[in-house]
């Protein structure tokens, strides 16, 4: 009995779907009517904000985002208009991109790859973003790329800076504001053989994960070729709260310089571990111990405290920066939130504005089109000073700063100091550079999808 | 028919109508209403929901039936996803070898833990089962980087050639069947309602059926029923002279092989693995689907991860912005007020919700979304008369 009844209905269901689907004749394909994936249609346009909210680099993540949502204000003509003023670039009018109102979509990537694609994916399947943008770790943003490359949509890289990113896993559909560890390596150098001398001996200590091995890397070889020596490298799992069974061992070489290639909590707890055994007093081979962080954030600072005081990073962005489009970005940030902006949001926001203005420039919301707007693009008046959007890798190059952990901090927010503006000629590197991939690493063809 | 008594059949055939319609089922509401937010049908998040089901399904086999509480299934997850991925890599974009593959070492490395870890019950499996899922976490982020790509993980990239495919220069390789590409949709415009037919989708449902009518046979059999008797009393079968440990471990092992095809489907349908696919985390959660959907029963673990992913992808999506014009059409003293008080629930809070589902749960329906449903099905059915004596098969 059951049998019959049940293959009745089935099949009385599936014909009911079959008949409606024959009698529709406006059947599509995803996107297949304007060339590309998610063209938007209407009098809006929406953009996908990635970030993590949970998870280690929650802080960072809604830093972005605040400054994602300041960015789609002064685009919708809202605020002081921020950087737009000051962009080179003068396509902004305040009228939206391509005269449509900007509209957004927020995820959490939980800064876990699979969490950060699924998010990704529903933005382009379910809200029908036309461009992603986010990331405050390199997994992730490597992984939503290569997501976005096969789905037809523009990645605007957030806070990654490993050289993968656009390094062996560039992709076409792909771009990166912010630096990236062959930068703070190549940026670093001179100043540490300036300020320490050209026969130190360095002991690294790295976060054992694609990032800290792309920055050990960057740094070993820039400081090789000042003169220095490298006397080990030591892996620290990522998961590591207690530094001191990896920093009594520092004591027994005759290394007298501490890389540490750590990120966010890590460093703020080798750094507070290294100081406590006193390596910042002792002095090696006549020369005081010294302690040099590559990559440093104000949040990090922050939670390092007075550890930090003058100890060597590099850092993208800062927001003590005196140029026309900082000052600019500060205030309007500062205005709206009630404190100064971190390089995250910084790099965000001004990945926004360029995907607006490649747009404008474009006129067409195509992602072949905007990527060919952006490749090799210059500009200036972004907080960065003159830069250029490489081509070849999709990478930009600006100068770099290094900072200094700052003596007499007067606020919570002014940690670090501004020591260098290295010059973009140091830092520039061919797009084939063994650290980058080599020749193997390849954009790839533009994808519109559909 | 198929050798399944009635009810089962029924069940059966409910989960087929429902995973077949699932697209109409999932958008009931129009594109353009401000519900369409609440709508999960588009194919990303439904082939979530069957391969979090299948997830569920397999773990519901150990812990369901035996008891056992693996913390570390997880593991099995992201074996199957890194073989499947160099399947795919290295012999073909064909999905069927990458996720024959993918059941194939999760099994092998299943045979392995289990033998190891199924020499302790209760608490101390549980935590052998973690420790080896965190190491095997631990190798696949760093020591273990030439296989498995270390924190970026593993992509199928232009330079790669798989033996069997010819891809022309520089073309990035989509997983296929045989030709059908995976991504390839259908969509269905009616009215303001779009429906998405997603051929990943259909084929993960395949594999999720045929999953689940195993487990129903699984459950009915002699076998199962061996395995239920190691969940009430193992100490007593085995002074019996019976040596529980053979089912024990093929229990296990089924299990773990479930996962390494929710892990082969994962990679089929976006050609990705990480390693914190393997994180503790993941192990826990499938834990959660377990027993919020309803342990030891057939269809609660899918209830279970139908609902964590829907929680997941859905709620975490909504932020002040989206509340905003919702209540716009109060006073705004008032509409600040109700996003105030929303605000910790949606977006990041989304685990917050979920944890106070969670708890709800656990309190009010100790069996989970299916007593829900079974308290439901006897109001309608007894037209409201108390049945206290009320009986469900769920777990212990």
């Amino acid at each position: 009995m059951s049998k019959s009844n049940v293959t009745r209905r089935g099949v009385l269901k599936t014909g009911a779907a079959a008949g409606a689907g024959l009698a529709l004749p406006t059947i599509l394909t995803a996107g297949s009517h304007s060339g590309f994936t998610n063209a938007p249609t209407g009098s809006t346009v929406t953009l996908g904000f990635n970030v993590p909210q949970s998870g280690p680099y929650a802080d960072e993540g809604a830093d972005e985002l605040r400054a994602y949502e300041l960015a789609v204000e002064h685009l919708n003509g809202g605020g002081d208009g921020g950087m737009i003023n000051t962009f080179s670039s003068k396509t902004l009018e305040g009228n939206g991109i391509l005269g449509k109102k900007v509209e957004y979509v927020t995820g959490d990537t939980q800064t876990k790859s699979d969490a950060a694609r699924a998010s990704a994916k529903s933005m382009i399947e379910k809200d029908g973003a036309v461009m992603i943008t986010g990331g405050s770790s390199s997994g992730v943003a490597v992984a939503v790329q290569a997501l976005c490359q096969e789905a037809g949509i523009i990645f605007m890289a957030g806070l990654t800076h490993s050289n993968d990113t656009t390094g062996k896993d560039r992709k076409a559909n792909g771009f990166r504001h912010f630096f990236n560890s062959y930068m703070s390596g190549a940026a670093l150098a001179p100043v540490l053989a300036n300020a320490y001398g050209k026969d130190r001996k360095a002991y690294h200590l790295t976060a054992d994960y694609n990032w800290g091995y792309t920055t050990e890397e960057a740094v070993v070889q820039a400081t090789e070729g000042m003169g220095w020596e490298t006397v080990n490298a030591v892996k620290t799992p990522l998961t590591q709260t207690d530094f001191s069974s990896y920093i009594a061992p520092v004591l027994q070489t005759d290394a007298d310089v501490l890389v540490l290639n750590h990120y966010g909590g890590n460093m703020i707890n080798s750094l507070t571990s290294a100081v406590q055994f006193g390596l910042r007093d002792k002095v090696v081979n006549n020369k005081d111990f010294q302690i040099v962080v590559p990559l440093y954030s104000r949040l990090m600072a922050r939670g390092a405290g007075a550890n930090v005081k003058g100890i060597f990073g590099s850092t993208n962005w800062h927001w003590s920066l005196t140029d026309e489009g900082s000052k600019a970005f500060t205030k309007s940030f500062g205005t709206k939130y009630g404190f100064p902006p971190s390089q995250a949001a910084h790099t965000v926001y001004c990945q926004t504005l360029l995907y607006a203005d490649a747009v404008n420039r474009a006129k067409s919301f195509n992602p072949c089109a905007v990527a060919e707007a952006l490749e090799d693009f210059e500009f200036d008046g972004l907080g960065n000073g003159k830069t250029l959007y490489r081509g070849a890798d999709h990478q930009c190059f600006k100068d770099v700063l290094v900072v200094k952990g700052k003596e007499n901090p007067t606020s919570e927010f002014d940690l670090l100091e501004v020591v260098e503006v290295t010059p973009v000629a140091q830092v520039m590197y061919e797009p084939d550079h063994p650290q980058m991939g080599g020749a193997e690493a390849t954009l790839g063809s533009c994808n519109p999808g559909a | 028919m198929l050798g399944l008594n009635n009810k089962d059949l029924r069940l059966f055939i409910i989960v087929i109508c429902l995973t077949v319609f699932a697209p109409f089922i999932l958008n009931p509401f129009p594109e353009t209403s401000e519900l369409a937010q609440f709508n999960a049908g588009y194919p990303d998040l439904m082939q979530r929901f069957i391969i979090f089901g299948i997830f569920a399904i397999g773990f519901n086999i150990l812990f369901g039936l035996t008891g056992y509480l693996s913390f570390g299934h997880a593991a099995f997850l992201g074996v199957g996803s890194y073989a499947a991925i160099w399947m795919m890599k290295l012999l073909t974009l064909n999905v069927i070898p990458a996720i024959l593959m993918s059941i194939v070492f999760a099994g092998l490395f299943a045979v392995v833990v289990g033998y190891i870890s199924l020499r302790r019950s209760g608490i101390y499996f549980s935590i052998l089962t973690l420790a080896f899922a965190q190491m095997s976490y631990a190798l696949a982020y760093s020591v273990l980087t030439p296989i498995t790509g270390g924190e970026t993980g593993l992509q199928i990239k232009a330079t790669d050639t798989p033996l069997l495919s010819n891809l022309a220069e520089g073309e990035i390789g989509r997983a296929n069947l045989f030709g059908l590409d995976m991504r390839s949709s259908f969509e269905l415009e009616l009215g303001n309602w779009l429906f998405t037919f997603n051929a990943g989708y259909y084929i993960a449902v395949v594999f999720m059926l045929i999953a689940f009518y195993l487990s129903i046979r699984l459950f009915r059999s002699p076998f199962g029923m061996m395995l239920r008797a190691v969940k009430s009393n193992q100490q007593r079968m085995n002074y019996t002279g019976l040596n529980s440990k053979p089912y024990t471990l093929a229990a296990f092992v089924i299990s773990g092989m479930y996962a390494g095809l929710a892990g082969g489907l994962m990679v089929a349908m976006d050609t990705q693995v990480g390693p914190e696919r393997m994180f503790w985390t993941a192990s826990g959660e499938v834990v959660l689907m377990s027993i919020l959907g309803g342990a030891g029963t057939l269809i609660g673990p899918v209830l279970g991860a139908g609902m964590i992913k829907y929680m997941e992808n859905i709620i975490s999506k909504i932020n002040d912005n989206i509340l905003h014009k919702w209540f716009e059409f109060m006073p705004d003293g008032i509409e600040d007020f109700l996003v105030t008080i929303i605000h910790p629930f949606i977006g990041k809070g989304w685990h917050l919700t979920l944890g106070l589902l969670f708890m709800a749960v656990i309190i009010f329906l100790p069996g989970g979304l299916v007593e829900l449903g079974q308290r439901i099905g006897r109001l309608f059915r007894r037209g409201g008369s108390k049945d206290t004596a009320a009986q469900s098969t769920p777990a212990e």
